[in-house]
């Protein structure tokens, strides 16, 4: 919970969280290492100074670590974990859902675990939703477009392989469906920023909330007319965010043009943890103001007290059906202490 | 010794060459974005060029664009036999340097392994978005000095020629904003119009405001990448240490030579 210097206490929950295994020992190739080694380089630019992680503990740190993090030193309250498999890469995937579930298992009351799928593995894929449904009693997926798999550098939402999916997804409850559209970490034959397929997808499964990480950055006009467009898509702040810190007028445009065009109610908070910590994160948008010659060129839009309420908690427990006034009680009944070893 | 010193001096003809390459997403030359990491001249006629982009992933479309340009640029001094480019530490690298370093016209390589776009389609497309943030950046400026809209959209070529500005970066940006409008065939005359659309036509005075906001989203587009990619750059290969006073960059690359001092090994 962030609390506000005034005292006022906000309900936080990161909606894009990841416990990944990028390790040495888990790396399968050339591309595992510089997967990983991009990562640390976001984490090691755009973090403040006193932030900065160790390499070693960056590519593989302990279940402690994540509590410590997002719970303890952060303001968290709950945190979406996301899977990424990227199976040509790592040998036991970058982050599986078992793995992130064994670590939510110690807090089940704070964690939702998301599953992740691959179209292109035709009915495996299909299999494998619902084991993921079965198992783990998944509500959401994380979808990574760009994701190489054998001679595919990539795939769009709207490949008829990926609308089996989404239709099975839609049967059995699996309602918020997560889509890295973001800055090209694995670039490729299919355009990583291209927004366009989320027009498709959106349209044809009215009952999925399609959730687009990273705001569609670099493509944030396109993903805005999308957005305007269509009801049930909304829009991650993972990575707009930690702008906050080194370019705060460059965030004040991001931010101005989603609430302009998406709007207050479809902004999603997301610490990227941990590629960010989500303590100096939440405080630094807490305290942010949008300048306001920036502010003005869209009819003077602001990130008031409620509206950064609802991007920091409420927007998201929407989503996932979570009533906030009950989470809360029973997170305050469990005070926050660290598990032993 | 006199052979040694005229290497270094032509190594050097070749870095300012290479400043005409541009990267084509953050409009800057790919020697000031430290991308160009060694240059070498053998026999008074062959160049070898070797870059490294700030990463592993960064868009392959770019990679080829860049080492086209490189290769380009220094065949054209005219000293120049031979070209050898080396783009290092990417995930396609290797079809990168084949690409460049063969006999193949630049075209067909790019269309195969850039998903048959067109290098010249996407030459046009990153100038037009050059022309676009260099406008902007002109536009605003003269905002803030107090030009009206009417008096922005109706200024001739020779007007805008004898304005000085101020602050560095429309200082920097009013030639190269000028050169495009010039190659581009959009102003020519001295009583030409010298704001005026990628297509050439004219703004009227109630729509600058729209236009601007045009302007504006595109670049915040750019600069996402931009202020990645720069950041990205400097933090390639480099650790953090905690140590007793806290975390440090450590830079840990060994034998990574600095461009200009690689200019006059």
């Amino acid at each position: 919970m962030y609390r506000t210097k005034d005292g006022k206490e906000i309900f936080v929950l990161d909606g894009h969280t990841h416990f990944w295994d990028g390790s040495p020992e888990n790396q399968a190739n050339v591309h595992g290492k510089q997967f990983i080694d991009c990562f640390y380089a976001y984490h090691t630019n755009l973090s403040p100074e006193t932030e900065l992680w160790e390499k070693s503990k960056f590519e593989k740190y302990s279940a402690d670590d994540v509590y410590r993090d997002l719970f303890v030193d952060g303001p968290d309250d709950m945190a979406i974990i996301q899977s990424t498999y990227l199976n040509d890469f790592y040998k036991n995937g970058f982050s599986s859902i078992e793995r992130s579930s064994a670590m939510a298992s110690r807090h089940p009351e704070r964690f939702i675990v998301n599953g992740s799928f691959d179209p292109r593995d035709g009915e495996k894929a299909l299999e494998y939703i619902h084991y993921m449904k079965e198992n783990f009693d998944i509500q959401g997926v994380k979808m990574y477009t760009a994701e190489w798999n054998g001679d595919s550098k990539g795939w769009a939402l709207n490949d008829p392989a990926a609308y089996k999916c989404f239709e099975l997804c839609d049967k059995l409850g699996i309602r918020n469906i997560h889509v890295h559209k973001g800055p090209t970490i694995i670039p490729l034959n299919k355009d990583a920023f291209d927004v366009h397929d989320v027009d498709h997808a959106a349209t044809d499964f009215q009952n999925l909330n399609w959730i687009i990480e990273h705001c569609g950055l670099p493509r944030l006009d396109d993903f805005c007319w999308i957005a305007t467009q269509e009801t049930n898509v909304y829009a991650g702040l993972a990575v707009a965010l930690p702008f906050i810190h080194s370019r705060p007028r460059y965030f004040g445009e991001v931010i101005s043009e989603l609430l302009w065009w998406v709007g207050e109610d479809k902004l999603l908070f997301g610490s990227d943890y941990a590629i960010w910590t989500p303590a100096w994160i939440v405080d630094q948008f807490w305290n942010y103001q949008i300048p306001e010659d920036i502010s003005a060129e869209r009819s003077g839009v602001q990130l008031t007290d409620d509206i950064k309420e609802k991007i920091l908690g409420l927007n998201a427990a929407q989503l996932y059906n979570i009533d906030v006034a009950a989470k809360l009680q029973q997170l305050n009944a469990s005070p926050i202490q660290i598990a032993a070893e | 010794m006199l052979h040694e010193v005229q290497q270094s001096e032509l190594a050097l003809v070749v870095w300012e060459q290479l400043e005409n390459v541009s990267d084509p997403e953050l409009d800057e030359p790919i020697t000031d974005m430290g991308f160009v990491e060694r240059v070498d001249v053998l026999n008074a006629e062959k160049v070898e060029v070797d870059f490294r982009l700030p990463t592993y992933w960064c868009s392959p479309n770019f990679a080829f664009l860049m080492a086209f340009g490189i290769k380009q640029e220094v065949a054209e001094l005219s000293w120049v036999r031979d070209v050898t480019v080396t783009l290092k530490d990417h995930c396609f690298d290797d079809k990168v340097n084949a690409g460049v370093n063969g006999n193949r016209c630049f075209d067909e390589v790019f269309s195969q392994y850039c998903n048959g776009e067109s290098l010249e389609a996407v030459k046009l497309k990153f100038l037009e978005k050059a022309f676009i943030r260099r406008q902007e950046t002109i536009l605003l400026a003269m905002q803030q000095i107090g030009y009206s809209a009417e008096e922005i959209v109706s200024m001739k070529l020779s007007e805008f020629d004898r304005i000085e500005f101020q602050g560095e970066e429309e200082r920097k940006q009013k030639p190269r904003y000028r050169s495009l409008l010039i190659s581009h065939g959009l102003a020519f005359l001295s009583k030409d119009p010298v704001f005026v659309t990628w297509s050439g036509n004219r703004i009227e005075p109630d729509n600058l405001r729209q236009h601007l906001s045009e302007l504006r989203s595109v670049r915040i587009n750019m600069e996402f990448n931009g202020a990645l990619c720069r950041g990205l750059q400097s933090s390639r290969y480099k650790e953090v240490e905690i140590g007793p006073d806290g975390p440090t960059l450590v830079d840990f690359i060994h034998g990574r030579v600095p461009p200009r001092d690689a200019g006059s090994v």
